[in-house]
């Protein structure tokens, strides 16, 4: 167990480290002027332009601006070196908004909550409901519901967030005021607030991924019962509650902690079109926002929390993956 | 040849039929057998001969949603076709119980053998799991498997083969049966181990006195085990009789096709097997007449009956062997010399 | 492994009297790395750990044992499916253990492989036509009067109706599919084929037929056989020499009539007493019951690795390993304490 976290988490670094190069090179391929776009297009004198690169230790070799990137991560730097109005940025510093002059740090500070609630909350409603109606469709199969559940999953499945978001705003906020609008409040000033704000694009994300997750779980649920322990179990006497909840919902359950521990993880960093969907400043949507204006820090900083994430939840979802199954042994390779 | 009066398993006339997208199928075709405590019926045939259907009808493992069952099983005088699965479930495990042929799949990968066994003893005892454990280790123990205790806490991937058939076996037994239905206990295991639970099972029988139902397609397998023989083709009993009647006389030219084409240690090693032509048949086109003419070296075609009539199971009537009935219509007279002439020399039949 | 006899050195009596040998394995051995115990360290997987044996043109080699005791593995290796750990593997006097792409490709055609499972060794969207004409056109071999001719033989040879060209595989049953794979191995006229269980999975009664089928091929077209199999009836319908192995040796090698009628290694005798014998009606005298389980090949017993389940063996079992050699019964066998005994009378 130790063996492997170690193993997994220098291997999540590694990663990280490469992602990190990757980014750099791409944006320095590129022709984008950052210091142009935060001198304002109209009246960007070229002395103007000139201090605003030397600020930003832009007009220094990619290699050492890489560099300093990466010490401001370690042991914090000074932004604007010898300039009057430099910044003090602490470890870890991701560098600050070209446009704003506000450290990164706190950008993902404040957009991070956004996002982590629209997906948890997303999450556990979709994955749960979703899982549910797939195990009952499995037990119930071929029976109306199952025929109903599995016609509504796909025609949810094949619909897009913009879609069913504008649908559900339309409808129940803007028309009949049923639902209210789409509003982050952070859980700690209001829990109902943020219950509140969160309602819709919680339902929107239900309703669409709780199809795929139906499917999946149906497919899964229906191979298990037809697995030779299953008849075991029937063979023993059981009664049907305890073969299916005992035997069969455990075994069908593996597959889909896994899937949706990668998809959590991999949302976490940034759900775009949602947050565009409902006007949310999440991760998703300053990252958009910074490609856009070539602001690389943020850029750079959302991408690298997003594959943190992502490490994390693959490391995560081994180690849940062990608790379930006992065949699995964690750091052991192969083997017959 | 069960002649007692009140034999604890009595088939009578079980048909069996799955809906499937292709048509019905037949998988079981009027079977009729019984077996007493104390006795090993050995069910003998190849894949699709309907033996396992058999099986899991008589547990009520079928999937009652597609599958017909008529005609009747009774288990200790309960006939459980048609029982609501609520009420045959406390037969299941209690009154009869099962054990398959892998016990890597048949048990629960995820759960430890000890809490598999406290389960099966629980759902039939109103026991605390402590007392269940005693019982579960004691079962292991009994089994022959070293150290019950520390085995009791691992789970099945942690165990060889041979010993994950012996606790599949202790928890098959843990409440006691009469009736154990194997179906190809031995067909995974290695030779030596297979040995060693065929053993076992002749030891437990003795001590706990159930009836029990082998299903294989082994001959040599029921030669070692079974007190009768009941050999199935294409869902429909070609030969049935005590092991000594079947393994010394065999009267089936399906019966000899399954001896002399199963390669032996003994006799000729370079002599050519005598195997049975073609395939079997599909149970959702079964042939008219005999199930087994379009494969039969005998079979009377011109104008002769085996493509037409359905031979019916009958008593021997030239020798006197009670209770070895065949399903041919060939004459008696000329089978006991086709026997003895052609097929008593090749494979393991010699 | 130091002490291991050549044993090839020790068969002297067949090479003089059937020429040079078509396949020579030495001293074969094939490791596979598996991470265990707390710290992770680096364990070996034994699977094949030192073997040796010749086949000679037109002759069949049983390989015999139990799961786990290395067949399928040095099946595997002959083929050069799998690289050997170290050893020596020659072919015709040429040296195969490493052979390279060209010269494995040659190879290919002098020397098939069947497999156990005739429903996952043919591609399901290919007709049998295709699969079995598939060794020529990969090799560039246009055998006169085309490829559609030599395929349309080939199954006739197995016994298939050669009409059935464009059938798909699963248009056909278990041992017709099984026969499309021996068509298929016989597609460049090979002249040894690897057989890995090729009748398990098959129904008794189409078993034998198969059985039947690859003894005529093998007198017809002179092929020679390494048949692998854990089913001892099966191995001496079809092998004229059996290698009985355990635990990725070799335990005791020979004639047919010597390994089952005079069996000189405790193990070999186990084992063929451990068969169901259908002749032998609910009969239990003399026969050997091992006890316990086959050893893991990650750890094996030192000296005799069947010692633990030997009811003969002594201390010399633990420490020495026995070597290769002649017992009185006229076989090769390893073991200290011999048995020589005749088991079955013919």
């Amino acid at each position: 167990m130790f063996r492997f976290l170690i193993k997994r988490v220098l291997l999540g670094v590694s990663t990280l480290f490469a992602i990190s190069v990757t980014v750099f090179a791409l944006f320095f391929m590129g022709p984008a002027d950052p210091a142009a776009s935060m001198c304002g297009t109209k009246q960007c004198t070229p002395v103007q332009h000139e201090r605003i690169t030397t600020f930003l230790e832009l007009d220094r070799p990619p290699h050492e601006q890489y560099a300093s990137y990466m010490r401001g991560i370690f042991v914090g730097r000074t932004i604007g070196g010898d300039s009057p109005d430099a910044i003090e940025c602490p470890a870890p510093c991701l560098g600050i908004n070209f446009r704003t002059y506000e450290q990164v740090s706190t950008v993902i500070g404040r957009t991070m909550p956004i996002t982590f609630s629209i997906v948890l909350g997303g999450a556990v409603l979709y994955v749960l409901i979703g899982t549910g109606l797939g195990m009952l469709s499995a037990i119930k199969r071929g029976s109306i519901f199952d025929r109903i559940a599995s016609g509504t999953a796909l025609t949810f499945a094949s619909t897009q967030i913009f879609f069913i978001g504008s649908v559900l705003l339309l409808v129940f906020v803007y028309q009949t005021d049923l639902l209210p609008l789409p509003k982050y409040v952070p859980f700690t000033e209001s829990p109902l607030g943020w219950l509140g704000g969160m309602i819709v694009p919680w339902i929107a994300l239900g309703l669409i991924n709780s199809a795929q997750y139906a499917r999946l779980s149906r497919a899964q649920m229906i191979e298990t019962l037809s697995e030779d322990f299953v008849r075991t179990a029937r063979a023993k006497g059981l009664a049907i509650a305890p073969i299916y909840f005992r035997h069969a919902l455990r075994a069908a359950v593996t597959p889909i902690v896994t899937i949706a521990g990668l998809d959590i993880g991999g949302q976490l960093g940034g759900v775009a079109i949602t947050e565009t969907t409902f006007s949310l400043n999440g991760m998703g949507r300053t990252a958009v926002r910074a490609i856009d204006e070539a602001n690389l820090p943020v850029v750079m900083g959302i991408v690298l929390f997003s594959a943190m994430f992502l490490v994390l939840s693959t490391i995560i979802v081994d180690i849940l993956y062990s608790v379930i199954d006992p065949r699995v042994k964690l750091g052991t390779s192969g083997g017959h | 040849m069960s002649t007692a009066n009140n034999p604890y398993l009595q088939v009578s006339n079980l048909r069996v039929k799955f809906e499937t997208h292709d048509g019905t199928v037949k998988a079981v075709d009027g079977v009729t057998f019984s077996v007493e405590k104390g006795k090993t019926l050995g069910i003998v045939g190849e894949s699709g001969s309907g033996k396992s259907v058999t099986s899991l009808a008589i547990m009520g493992l079928h999937n009652p949603k597609s599958t017909l069952l008529q005609g009747e099983i009774l288990v200790d005088g309960r006939n459980v076709v048609g029982m609501p699965d609520d009420k045959l479930r406390l037969l299941r495990g209690r009154d009869m119980a099962m054990i398959f042929q892998d016990p890597l799949t048949a048990l629960h990968p995820f759960y430890t053998i000890g809490r598999q066994l406290v389960e099966a003893y629980r759902v039939h005892h109103k026991v605390t799991k402590a007392v269940a454990k005693k019982r579960a280790i004691e079962m292991l123990d009994r089994v022959g498997i070293p150290q019950p205790q520390r085995r009791f806490g691992q789970y099945p991937h942690e165990f060889s083969g041979g010993m994950r058939q012996r606790a599949m076996i202790a928890m098959s037994l843990i409440n006691d049966p009469n009736l154990l239905i194997a179906d190809e206990p031995t067909t995974a295991l290695d030779v030596t181990v297979q040995a060693q639970i065929l053993d076992l099972l002749n030891d437990l029988q003795r001590e706990f006195h159930s009836a029990v139902i082998l299903i294989t397609h082994d001959l040599g397998v029921v030669s070692q085990v079974a007190d009768d023989v009941l050999v199935m083709y294409g869902g429909r009993v070609a030969e049935y009789g005590t092991a000594q009647q079947v393994m010394k006389l065999p009267q089936h030219p399906y019966t000899w096709g399954l001896l002399a084409s199963m390669p032996s240690l003994r006799g000729d090693p370079e002599a050519d097997l005598l195997p049975i032509k073609g395939n079997p048949p599909s149970l959702l086109n079964v042939p008219p007449g005999c199930v087994f003419h379009p494969r039969c070296r005998y079979a009377m075609l011109k104008g002769g009956p085996c493509d037409r009539e359905v031979p019916e199971l009958l008593q021997l009537r030239t020798v006197d062997e009670p209770g070895h009935t065949v399903a041919c219509h060939l004459p008696e007279r000329q089978r006991i010399e086709t026997y003895q002439e052609e097929i008593s020399s090749v494979g393991v039949a010699q | 492994m130091t002490e291991t006899v050549d044993a090839v050195q020790l068969d002297t009596g067949w090479k003089a009297a059937q020429g040079e040998p078509l396949l020579k394995v030495e001293n074969l051995i094939k490791h596979f790395p598996v991470r265990g115990g707390m710290f992770g360290s680096k364990q070996h997987v034994r699977a094949v750990d030192g073997v040796s044996f010749e086949v000679r043109p037109g002759e069949t080699l049983g390989l015999v044992g139990e799961s786990g005791c290395g067949k399928s593995t040095t099946g595997r290796m002959l083929v050069r499916l799998l690289e050997p750990t170290s050893g020596k593997i020659t072919f015709e006097g040429q040296d195969i253990t490493h052979a390279r792409r060209g010269q494995l490709q040659r190879l290919r055609s002098d020397m098939q492989i069947i497999f156990q499972d005739p429903y996952s060794s043919l591609n399901p969207r290919h007709t049998v036509g295709t699969i079995v004409g598939m060794p020529l056109k990969v090799n560039n071999i246009n055998p006169p009067g085309g490829v559609k001719k030599r395929v349309q033989e080939l199954l006739e040879l197995v016994g298939l109706n050669p009409e059935h060209y464009n059938r798909f595989p699963h248009e056909f049953s278990g041992g017709q599919r099984q026969r499309i794979g021996i068509a298929r191995s016989l597609a460049l006229r090979p002249k040894i084929i690897v057989a890995d269980e090729p009748v398990s999975a098959l129904d008794v009664s189409i078993q034998a037929q198969v059985i039947n089928l690859l003894r005529d091929l093998q007198r017809d077209l002179n092929l020679a056989f390494v048949f692998i199999a854990h089913d001892l009836a099966v191995v001496r319908h079809f092998s004229q020499r059996v290698a009985v192995m355990y635990l990725g040796k070799i335990v005791e090698i020979g004639p047919r009539e010597q390994i089952y009628n005079r069996p000189a290694h405790p193990y070999t005798k186990a084992l063929l007493s451990a068969v169901p014998d259908a002749t032998r009606l609910g009969e239990s005298v003399g026969r050997i019951r091992l006890q316990g389980d086959v050893p893991t090949p990650i750890n094996p017993p030192s000296g005799c690795r069947f010692r633990t389940r030997c009811w003969k063996a002594q201390d010399i079992c633990a420490t020495q390993e026995p070597a290769l050699s002649v017992k009185e019964t006229g076989s090769l066998a390893a073991c200290h304490f011999p048995e020589n005994a005749v088991l079955i009378e013919n």
